[in-house]
């Protein structure tokens, strides 16, 4: 056996029936206990569910009323909130994160230092804490005395805040070979063009990594739009399904198949960019 | 990530960078002299950081810097806020409700802290290897992690339907145990909101362990096997070792995690019942939304971001003290 597939616990040297069969158990058991649920909401989603009680992985029928009734409650709309949120607030994010990082990998200017502080010192304050305090400056912008709060906008905006993918965005940019940059001035090319020509097409793994967090953390977003939406015409997704469940006359079945237009997304996102769901998120956290 | 809220920005609050990704070739100080002499105005730099620094403004150092100042005021929407010194400190820190609720979040954080550990541990090391089919179990066991919060929420509220009917209590009855009121239960409401973030949590802890055994070396297996350890000798005392920096950044996160916790608990129980699962910020919540008691919300705010910064601190020193 080659050195590179030896593990812990060498489970991938077991051979004999019994090794299989204990494997093939663990993994089953694994399956169950953290697939099993979302199955279960699958599986309610389509089914003729009308109690918190019927909720299994049993499929009961096959129906496609929970939908029809949780369109007729406007999840749809709340749907697109959500997508109009995750768009504008992506876009936003990664347009500031890409030029901030540029200035922070590529110049040197007196500042800098402290603006990297001041960057880092955000990524220790957890947003859940700012929540109150920043859906007070919604209500009122310093200067220019716009009022967010109500409207998308005011859960857009502050996206655009985003160490993480500063920090993303500045080391890797930092490797991009000096020459290249060299060559395109010589050529008398600005910053601009050098950013968005040479720098920016070098950086597609980076703009992956920031990319497909960014999504996730935006779409999983709560508190904040939670305070800053004053009525369901600004709900997202994630906020509806409290909505739709309280309501007496919305069945389970029918919050379980919002649930799964809530969960889509994210997850068809991880499914698809995982290598760099997971390369970031894994060096992100070891490297300290 | 807040793949948080699996926590990609907390992910890398305690280490920027992303060494794992591929990067262009290395740099070159070559011609550095002279592409500073040419780098254009001083205010190029500054132009391309206008956006960043804007928001930032905006949006994290602004409303930092007023929950500060309301921290110490009684705060009255368009009548003027009245300085108040530190009666709001005293008012949180004197009354019964934030000290149960802070006891709450430290219970839940370490539970849930803890317990993803373990099973995320446990979980890494079973599923180490590189076939294709344990790829499946690894992505499959990783979804929830991906899962908005508020679904995972509101799919648990169902499974912990506490008739002897409901999915979670079926389950039980199969071993004669149950029904049990889960979340309704003032006894078990707070277990029963653990195990939901265990549940999404160890996955998301599996995945860092798992990226952290492909660094542990090799080469020190085959000498442990050569020694005659058995497989748990291996483990203890190679494995472990080796995964400790992985342990104490994983702590950190999921320590901060805990102590902000807030969805979770205020879509499952929303602090009841009785108050059995009043955590810190579902008070504040409260404090200001609902009884427009700003000022103190705001205290009760700013401590529990000393807290958090006090335990990022404190394992960060341990751990340079360790690596000396």
């Amino acid at each position: 056996m080659s050195a590179h597939t030896e593990t812990a616990l060498g489970l991938t040297e077991s051979r004999g029936a019994g090794g299989r069969i204990l494997k093939a158990v663990v993994y089953l058991l694994v399956l169950i206990v953290f697939a099993g649920p979302l199955l279960a909401l699958l599986v309610s989603a389509f089914g003729h569910v009308k109690d918190p009680t019927q909720l299994s992985v049993v499929p009961s029928g096959l129906t496609l009323d929970n939908f029809r009734i949780a369109f007729d409650q406007g999840v749809l709309a709340y749907l697109l909130n959500s997508f109009l949120v995750v768009g504008f607030g992506l876009l936003l994010q990664v347009t500031v994160s890409v030029l901030a990082g540029y200035a922070l990998a590529r110049k040197k200017f007196p500042g800098m230092a402290l603006v990297l502080v001041a960057i880092l010192a955000t990524l220790m304050l957890p947003e859940e804490i700012l929540a109150l305090p920043l859906s007070l400056i919604l209500s009122d912008l310093p200067v220019v005395h716009l009022n967010l709060v109500g409207t998308l906008a005011g859960m857009i905006v502050p996206l655009g805040a985003w160490g993480f993918s500063i920090l993303v965005m500045t080391e890797f940019m930092k490797d991009v070979p000096r020459e290249l940059e060299e060559a395109a001035r010589i050529d008398g090319a600005g910053d601009l063009r050098i950013f968005a020509q040479i720098i920016l097409p070098m950086c597609k793994p980076a703009l992956g990594v920031i990319g497909v967090f960014g999504f996730t953390m935006i779409w999983d977003q709560y508190l904040l739009p939670l305070l800053v939406s004053t009525d369901s015409s600004s709900y997202t997704l994630p906020l509806a399904l409290r909505t739709l469940r309280i309501d007496p006359a919305v069945t389970p079945g029918v919050v379980m198949a919002a649930s799964l237009l809530a969960l889509l997304p994210s997850v068809i996102v991880f499914l698809f960019f995982q290598r760099s769901f997971v390369s970031g998120l894994s060096s992100g956290a070891l490297k300290g | 990530m807040s793949l948080d809220q699996a926590e990609p920005a907390a992910a890398s609050a305690a280490a920027p960078g992303v060494p794992g990704v591929r990067k262009p070739g290395g740099g070159a100080a070559a011609g550095r002299r002279r592409r500073d002499r040419r780098s254009g105005r001083w205010w190029t730099p500054w132009l391309f950081l206008a956006p960043a620094l804007i928001l930032f403004l905006y949006f994290k150092f602004i409303p930092m810097a007023n929950a500060l100042t309301m921290s110490f005021q009684d705060v009255q929407p368009y009548l003027g806020n009245r300085w108040v010194g530190t009666d709001n400190y005293a008012t949180v820190l004197g009354s019964t409700g934030f000290r149960e609720a802070t006891w709450h979040t430290v219970v839940l954080a370490a539970g849930q802290t803890a317990g993803s550990m373990a099973l995320g541990l446990a979980l890494a090391l079973l599923m180490e290897g590189q076939s294709r089919r344990l790829g499946f179990v690894r992505s499959a066991a990783f979804l929830p992690v991906v899962v908005p919060i508020a679904v995972v929420a509101e799919l648990w509220r169902v499974m912990y339907h506490p008739t002897g009917d409901g999915m979670l209590n079926s389950l039980l009855g199969l071993v004669g145990w149950g029904p049990s009121g889960f979340i309704n239960d003032p006894d078990t409401s707070m277990a029963s909101i653990m195990l939901t973030g265990i549940w999404r949590g160890a996955p998301y802890d599996m995945m860092i362990f798992l990226a952290g055994l492909t660094s542990v070396d090799r080469g020190l297996y085959e000498a442990a096997k050569v020694d005659g350890a058995s497989r748990w000798q291996r483990v203890w005392h190679v494995t472990v070792p080796g995964l400790r920096s992985v342990f104490s950044i994983l702590f950190i996160l999921a320590a901060i995690r805990g102590l902000r916790v807030f969805t979770e608990v205020f879509l499952l129980t929303n602090g009841g019942p009785d108050g059995s699962t009043e955590v810190v910020m579902t008070l504040i919540y409260k404090l200001g939304l609902e009884q427009n008691r700003l000022g103190v919300g705001a205290a009760g705010a700013v401590l529990l971001f000393v807290a958090t910064l006090i335990l990022t601190v404190v394992v960060q020193l341990l751990r340079r003290r360790e690596s000396k």
